[in-house]
This record gives structure tokens, C-alpha cells and sequence, in this order.
């Protein structure tokens, strides 16, 4: 939506404004629901052909409906509360975890001026409500009253704080890059071909110092992609639900449609993390070259890069072994951590001295 | 008056929300409620329109300090019956403190109903990010850094207090194992039937 012509209804009446911001919340519900639906059915093939099998087929042409079945299958299950539950809990936290996961969509801007809210501390908005993903798996955990789940809450609450430490690093350095902290202004700060993406930076001649950066700001683009699958919990590092020792984790008491919630707010995180590198390190709405492509509209480019990366995310689960649990934490502190600290001083002094 | 319902809202939920972190039963229910109090004061600095520190006060207490809290509490096998116990003993004192609180929070109010709160009027131009970052850069950098430091300092105490050299406790160096070659691990051995390898 235009600025000016939200401005405009904002003068008629609060109402219409209101209105119009509801409209605008739920184009995106909507159109992210059918996206997961999509998705999942994708995860699931494509892990299917890295396995040599079909995958889901059956269910409406090439198993196109198969995510609906399931989703129908769940809602008419019955709900189970486990005796000795905390009751209110056990049903808040999968509701926290789908409530979180779609309120940070409300400032990712998909196309120009394509945003709910476009406030400038963005990037600081989505670190927050990304951070309070934690209390859906560790209260349904907790509240569960059950060995397994337990377990999965305090594995998953220990890796996900661990890794948004570097993940908020990370994008610290394209922060300091861009000169904002607005997520459209970080966008239009990689316009014009992906020799200004942040992953990409090497267009010497804007600056022919950038070619000390690119091996930093590659890197950061590969270190946020791993950061991205510890923090949804994706394989390889899934531990939080290791079916091999924690039968399914933090969501082994969960049935029906709280568990549901639990498989559709994981997906909308998992979206939520691919459009946000995405925007921070590919150039966003961008397309790769600005020349002869501009019959494209802009979200087309923003849905290629997100979906290429879920491409990504559903490879690696199908290619990877899942990590140990040590191994994970050795990762997240020893090896990321101080690594994303020095790339920061590293593109600080760079942005003093070059920029 | 949204303005003023929504403060009002806000504060009430803030302060029952607080009288339940002392008062529930259960120590988690009161990390939830400790959790509500937060989410209550960053409503109120998102009216003051200081949603800078609004989301610093969700991203590090509520996403990452409550966290630990819930994390501890729930791993403690806690006796509500004990804890209960000490309650009256530790009465008089909490009361000392709950009145000098009381007492500052009327001298703050004070000096803000007289009209010398000492708090300067904010630029609406410039967004509360810059302005944070061009007084805690410039005017208050050397103490920035000294919180920064004192920051250090207690993360290495907590580290050397808690560290513990143990003996026998086999590690995992990836760099050694990565190191490894070929000829290292596999040992070729001609067997003679009826032998084996021997020691």
C-alpha cells in the first residue's frame, strides 16, 4: 500500500484506516496459510526425491491436497490433556508459538511499500518477537507434566538463546552496512544487481574498496543460514524434537489441533527466517539484474530468493545427520559466536574507514 | 483518551500482574507473571514513545533473562511448604525495602508534579534510536564502556567460579580428529592362520 494513499484514509476517518489495516493483515494471513500449505507438501517431496521415493501422491493430482487432508484430519481429532497438566498452559503454548511466529510478518516488507507496519527499528521488532518464540516449546514442555517433552523444552530453550546471540550479531553487521535499522531502507540499500546484495558485495566500482568485504559478508550470509536452522529447530539441528531420544520432544503430548498450531507455527517461522535473508543479505525485492527483467513485478523476486532458500532448508534436512547435543552447543558459542564478534569489528572499522 | 485508557489498562495489569509474582503458588506461574509485568512496562514506554527501549526491554528480559529464570525454576524440585516457613522471618525486612521503594517512587513524582524532573524534551525529528545513540556515544561514552566493562568482569567470575578442572573427562577436539590421517588410525597386519593379532 502507497504511503500517500494510506495517508489519505487516515485524514478521512480512523475507521476506514482501521479498516484498511485489518484488510492488509489479513491478505498476509491468508496468503501465508496457503503458503505453508504449499510448503509443507513441497518439504515433503523434496525429501522424498532425495530419498528416491515419491512422496505424498495420492490425495487430489501429484498430492496437492495432501496438507489439507492432513490439516482436516487434525481438526477433527479429539483434543488430549494429559492427567496432572497445567491445563491453561498446556493449551497457551502452542497459540504463543502460532501468535509469534505471524506477528513478526507485521514489518517485512515483501515488495515496495508492501507492508503492514513500516516502522524503523524493524530488524530490532522481529529479534524481539523471534526471541519470545522460545516460551511456546519450553511452557508446553513444561506444562506437558511428562519426562520427554520436559527434556525437549530445556534443550530447545538452551539452543535457541544460544543461537540468537550470533544470529543478532550477524545481522548487526548488515545493520551498520545499510545505516538503518528499517527493513525496507536495508532493502533499497542493495538496489541495482546482485553486486550490491549484502551477500554478494563486490561491486568495485561503487567503491573498490568493497572487495575486502565480500569475504566477510559471504560468510555472514552463510553463518545467518545455519544460525536460521538452529533457531527453527530444522534438521540438523532438530535436537529440541529427536525422535531417536526424545520420541518427539517438547510436542509428544500434543494432539488435535494444538499440535497444529505447534507444525503451522514452525512453518511460519521457518518462512519468516528465509524472507528475512532474504531481505538482510539478498537484496530483497531486487531483482539479481536490472536490465530487461522489469515486466517482473517485485514480490516475484522476493518469493524466487524466499522459496530457493526453503529449497535450501529442505535439502539440508534431507542431506544432513542431526547433530549432538555438545556438538550443537560447541557451535553455537565457540565457533559463531566469536566469529560473528571480530566480522563485526571487522565491517565496523571497514564502514569508518572505506564506507 | 485511547491514550489515557490504554495507560490505565496497562498500569493495572502491571501492578496486579506484579502482586502475583510474590503471591502465586507456584514458582513458574510467577516467572509467568514477572513475564506480564514486563510485557506491561514495554506497552507503557511504547505510549511514552520510547519503543527503542520498549523492544530492549522484550528482547533481553523477557526473551532472554526470563528464559534463564523459567529455565532454573523449573528445574529446581522446589518445597512450597519450606518456603512458606521463612516468609514471616523475612517479613520486616521486605517491608524496609517495599518503603524505601515506596518512598522514592513519591520524591520521583514529586519532582515531576514541581516541574524540575530534570528530564530534557525530546527532538520529534530525530528518531529515538539516534538520540540514544548520539548521548550514549558521545556525552556518556566513558561510562558506556566502564558498564561495559564491569559487564566483563562479571562474566569472567562467573566462569571462574563455576569452572571446575575434572580429571578424566574425555573431550572432543575436532581439530585433532580432523588432524588424523590415514596412516595413523589403520594398521595393516599379515595374520597368520590360527595366531591372531596378539597383544
Amino acid at each position: 500500500m502507497n504511503a500517500h494513499i494510506t495517508g489519505f484514509w487516515n485524514e478521512v476517518s480512523p475507521a476506514v484506516w482501521f479498516g484498511l489495516k485489518l484488510a492488509q493483515v489479513l491478505a498476509f494471513v491468508i496468503v501465508l496459510a496457503l503458503l505453508v500449505a504449499a510448503l509443507v507438501l513441497a518439504d515433503r517431496k523434496i525429501w522424498a526425491a532425495a530419498q528416491m521415493r515419491k512422496g505424498p501422491n495420492v490425495v487430489g493430482a501429484f498430492g496437492l491436497l495432501q496438507t489439507i487432508a492432513d490439516a482436516l484430519k487434525f481438526f477433527f481429532k479429539e483434543i488430549i490433556i494429559p492427567d496432572g497438566s497445567s491445563k491453561f498452559l498446556f493449551i497457551l503454548a502452542p497459540v504463543i508459538t502460532l501468535i509469534m511466529a505471524f506477528l513478526a510478518w507485521a514489518v517485512i516488507p515483501v515488495a515496495p511499500g508492501w507492508v503492514i507496519s513500516d516502522i524503523n527499528i524493524g530488524v530490532l521488532y522481529v529479534l524481539a518477537i523471534s526471541s519470545l518464540g522460545v516460551y511456546g516449546i519450553i511452557i508446553g514442555g513444561w506444562a506437558s507434566n511428562s519426562k520427554y517433552p520436559f527434556m525437549g523444552a530445556l534443550r530447545s530453550a538452551a539452543q535457541m538463546i544460544s543461537y540468537e546471540v550470533s544470529i543478532g550479531f550477524i545481522i548487526l553487521t548488515v545493520v551498520m552496512l545499510a545505516g538503518s535499522m528499517n527493513l525496507t531502507e536495508i532493502v533499497e540499500a542493495q538496489a541495482g544487481g546482485f553486486w550490491n546484495w549484502h551477500m554478494f558485495r563486490i561491486n568495485v566500482m561503487k567503491n573498490p574498496w568493497n572487495i575486502l568485504l565480500f569475504p566477510v559478508m559471504f560468510y555472514m550470509g552463510v553463518l545467518f543460514f545455519i544460525s536460521a536452522l538452529a533457531e527453527t529447530n530444522r534438521p540438523p539441528f532438530d535436537l529440541p524434537e529427536a525422535e531417536s531420544e526424545l520420541v518427539a520432544g517438547y510436542q509428544v503430548e500434543y494432539s488435535s489441533t494444538p499440535f497444529l498450531m505447534y507444525f503451522f507455527g514452525e512453518y511460519v517461522n521457518i518462512m519468516l527466517l528465509c524472507s528475512m535473508m532474504t531481505i538482510l543479505f539478498l537484496g530483497g525485492w531486487y531483482a539479481p539484474f536490472d536490465i530487461g527483467v522489469q515486466f517482473l513485478p517485485p514480490v516475484f523476486w522476493f518469493f524466487l530468493k524466499t522459496a530457493f532458500l526453503f529449497f535450501l532448508f529442505a535439502m539440508v534436512k534431507a542431506i544432513v545427520p542431526r547433530y549432538r547435543y555438545d556438538q550443537l552447543m560447541r557451535l553455537g558459542w565457540k565457533v559463531f559466536l566469536p566469529i560473528s564478534l571480530a566480522s563485526i569489528t571487522c565491517v565496523a572499522a571497514w564502514v569508518t574507514f572505506f564506507g | 483518551m485511547l491514550v489515557t485508557l490504554t495507560f490505565y489498562l496497562l498500569a493495572a495489569v502491571a501492578v496486579m500482574a506484579a502482586f502475583m509474582v510474590v503471591a502465586a503458588r507456584n514458582p513458574v506461574h510467577s516467572v509467568m507473571y514477572l513475564i506480564l509485568t514486563f510485557f506491561s512496562a514495554a506497552g507503557l514506554f511504547i505510549l511514552m514513545g520510547a519503543e527503542f527501549l520498549a523492544l530492549l526491554l522484550i528482547m533481553v528480559y523477557v526473551g532472554a533473562v526470563a528464559v534463564l529464570f523459567l529455565f532454573v525454576v523449573m528445574m529446581l524440585e522446589v518445597d512450597f511448604v519450606e518456603i512458606k516457613q521463612g516468609f514471616l522471618q523475612y517479613a520486616p525486612f521486605g517491608l524496609v525495602m517495599a518503603f524505601i521503594l515506596f518512598l522514592e517512587m513519591v520524591l520521583v513524582g514529586a519532582a515531576y508534579f514541581f516541574g524540575d524532573s530534570g528530564v530534557p524534551d525530546t527532538d520529534p525529528e530525530v528518531s529515538n534510536l539516534e538520540a540514544i545513540g548520539s548521548v550514549l556515544y558521545t556525552d556518556y561514552a566513558l561510562f558506556f564502556e566502564g558498564v561495559g566493562l564491569v559487564l566483563l568482569v562479571a562474566m569472567i567470575g562467573a566462569i571462574v567460579l563455576t569452572h571446575r578442572a575434572r580429571d578424566g573427562v574425555r573431550r572432543q577436539d575436532v581439530g585433532r580428529q580432523v588432524a588424523r590421517t590415514r596412516e595413523a588410525a589403520i594398521k595393516k597386519v599379515d595374520i597368520e592362520p590360527g595366531e591372531g593379532i596378539g597383544p
